[in-house]
């Protein structure tokens, strides 16, 4: 929570874009010589990996980038599940709830998840993912991320983890917490 | 366990399988070389664009992502000479419930892919070419621009070809976390960078008015995989694989209560779906017994055990029990299902429909893009009323509510979306209606005035 504060007290995330930022925006939109439309995906990707979360500044920043109004980029941010404009945690724990892993007992993990991070096991509240007191982790349930053989699967960050069980929780999150924290 | 075995079962023939889970094998440039890697796509590069065309008509591949449409018949719907751009896209957006096989070609065999698009994109007259990838694949992603970043330098893509004149450019597109993508229309409509709204057919078939209004043609990984085998194998011998409408092989990915859940490849309808979990997938888990099976993805209709199917054979009508239905797109279809995008999910005995078809729902409910009323409404009304049921408080009315709501989301939506949310729900109720069917809870019913 406290991070999250910080989030919203500091400047908006248009004030301090780095250059390698500005590069990778470019590169993108090159990749789309019919219509620079297309990139708005890729840089809500981008800006959103950098900054961690996707602010009204960088909406309107974005837009103008790519001659459109603020709406066009707005309504991509609030459609799809992945974009946030609330900031998470610094790990972010994705665990499958979709038929297979949940047969193979993805609730509990779920639980685990949450036990050992101290984070309440609610669903999203106004936006914002279930997130650690100290800012570390969010945690969030999704629907299938296509590892069904292997389940229970989890994302964090951008690792696959398959055949996840409560037991193994605590060493996850240890490393984890080793590598990026 | 891994859920592609290094040894194949004595059943499996594999071709897009063949160097993946090898040990030493390696999405590189070089590895893939020293495996044979790109001969097909000079073999194709001196034939003329409209005999691949005609040779994958023959071979009769069909699509692999789920509504196995004849993909020769899909690219003979691109005119050779019509003056406008043509595109291809890939549907790397495998989100299909069950399904888990174009992980694995994107992971660890890249280049395969980049040949068989390569080979497609010469034979529909392309040369600016989309993999889009849903974002939970981040690691994929990377492997294919390294891999597309390799094919590039040694002139398997880009300019000049080969030396066949032939340009191709080719970009990855990451996804963002919705199902709807799959949909071809909506894909296009993401790719383009917009809210992924399906778009209405006609007009807007992507052969005709795709990617920027231009003819495109999509396909899943899987799909342009075989592209290339059908060109290495030739068209005959690669057809002969498989049954008379499916050629070829088919990956079958099997997860649920099964021994050996995972990804297998097979000749098209060369397993009963008995041989699929008893034998290949080695029976199911802890001595338990057969209950239910999803055979193509979570939105094909749900299989009982047990079941008899009557279908007209060539030999007049005659009776399949349910372990016996051939695991092809023309069985499966004419025992009321499909093959879909080959996601096969096994259910014992232990399991409760109720609580499985609530978990399908949710994942419809979540994932419906909202765009039209009957979709948006009734998948999260159909998941509203399975999860009350699953709390304990049921009406006996219910089974008819929800019968009559799926019916009338099915045929009403500008996607398939509609049909894929409303087949779980008809076929959960009407196989297994006496989960669904109440046991009334007095004191609690009073909480639903």
């Amino acid at each position: 929570m406290i991070r999250i504060l910080q989030m919203t007290l500091s400047s908006s995330q248009t004030d301090r874009i780095p250059p390698e930022l500005l590069e990778h925006i470019d590169e993108a939109i090159a990749r789309y010589p019919i219509s620079s439309r297309s990139a708005s995906l890729p840089i809500l990707h981008l800006w959103q990996n950098h900054f961690g979360s996707i602010d009204n500044s960088a909406i309107e920043w974005i837009a103008a980038k790519l001659e459109l109004q603020p709406i066009n980029i707005l309504e991509l941010v609030t459609f799809y599940p992945w974009f946030r404009q609330q900031a998470a945690g610094r790990v972010i724990i994705r665990v499958c709830q979709t038929l297979s892993c949940a047969m193979a007992g993805s609730d509990r993990v779920y639980e685990a998840f949450c036990k050992a991070t101290h984070i309440r096991c609610d669903q999203h509240q106004n936006g914002v993912l279930p997130t650690s007191a100290d800012g570390n982790f969010s945690i969030e349930f999704v629907e299938c991320l296509a590892s069904c053989g292997t389940g229970p699967a989890c994302l964090i960050q951008e690792d696959l983890l398959e055949n996840v069980t409560p037991e193994k929780v605590s060493d996850i999150l240890q490393r984890y917490s080793d590598k990026i924290l | 366990m891994p859920a592609i075995a290094p040894i194949p079962h004595p059943k499996e023939r594999r071709i897009i399988f063949k160097n993946i889970a090898q040990p030493g094998y390696s999405p590189d440039l070089a590895c893939y070389l020293a495996h044979g890697g790109y001969e097909s796509l000079r073999t194709a590069l001196e034939m003329r664009p409209q005999e691949i065309v005609e040779s994958v008509k023959k071979a009769n591949l069909r699509g692999r992502g789920g509504a196995a449409f004849p993909t020769g018949l899909k690219w003979s719907f691109i005119k050779p000479d019509d003056g406008k751009p043509h595109y291809l896209v890939v549907n790397g957006d495998e989100s299909e419930p069950g399904t888990f096989k174009d992980r694995y070609i994107l992971h660890q065999d890249p280049h395969q892919l980049i040949e068989g698009m390569t080979i497609a994109a010469y034979a529909l007259g392309v040369h600016l070419a989309y993999i889009y990838i849903r974002c939970e694949f981040p690691h994929a992603a990377r492997i294919m621009n390294r891999a597309l970043e390799e094919a590039r330098q040694k002139n398997f893509s880009g300019k000049d070809i080969l030396g066949s004149k032939f340009n191709l450019d080719i970009y990855v597109h990451q996804g963002a976390g919705a199902y709807i993508c799959g949909e071809e229309t909506s894909l296009l409509e993401s790719l383009e960078g917009k809210r992924p709204y399906p778009r209405i057919k006609p007009p807007y078939f992507p052969a005709v008015l795709g990617l920027y209004m231009q003819p495109t043609v999509v396909n899943n990984v899987e799909t342009l995989c075989h592209v290339k085998h059908i060109i290495q194998m030739g068209a005959e011998e690669y057809a002969r694989m498989g049954t008379a409408g499916d050629g070829g092989t088919r990956t079958l990915c099997v997860s649920g209560d099964v021994s050996r859940p995972g990804a297998y490849e097979l000749p098209c309808g060369a397993v009963t779906l008995g041989e699929l979990i008893h034998d290949v997938c080695g029976g199911l888990k802890n001595g338990r017994t057969l209950k239910a099976v999803i055979p193509g993805g979570s939105s094909a209709k749900v299989l009982r055990a047990g079941e008899v199917y009557k279908i007209k054979g060539p030999s007049g009508e005659c009776e399949i029990p349910m372990l016996e239905v051939i695991m092809d797109a023309s069985h499966l279809t004419a025992v009321g299902t499909m093959i879909g995008s080959g996601g096969v999910i096994v259910m014992d005995d232990s399991r409760s429909m109720l609580w499985a078809l609530n978990n399908i729902n949710r994942f419809y409910a979540h994932e419906s893009c909202g765009q039209c009323t009957p979709c948006r409404e009734g998948s999260l009304w159909m998941a509203k009323i399975t999860s009350r049921m699953l709390s304990g408080m049921q009406y006996p009315e219910d089974i008819r509510t929800l019968r009559s709501m799926a019916d009338n989301i099915a045929g009403r939506t500008i996607c398939a979306f509609g049909e894929a949310c409303s087949w779980p729900t008809q076929s959960f109720v009407d196989k297994f209606p006496e989960e669904f069917s109440s046991t009334v809870i007095a004191e609690k019913m009073s909480a639903f005035p």
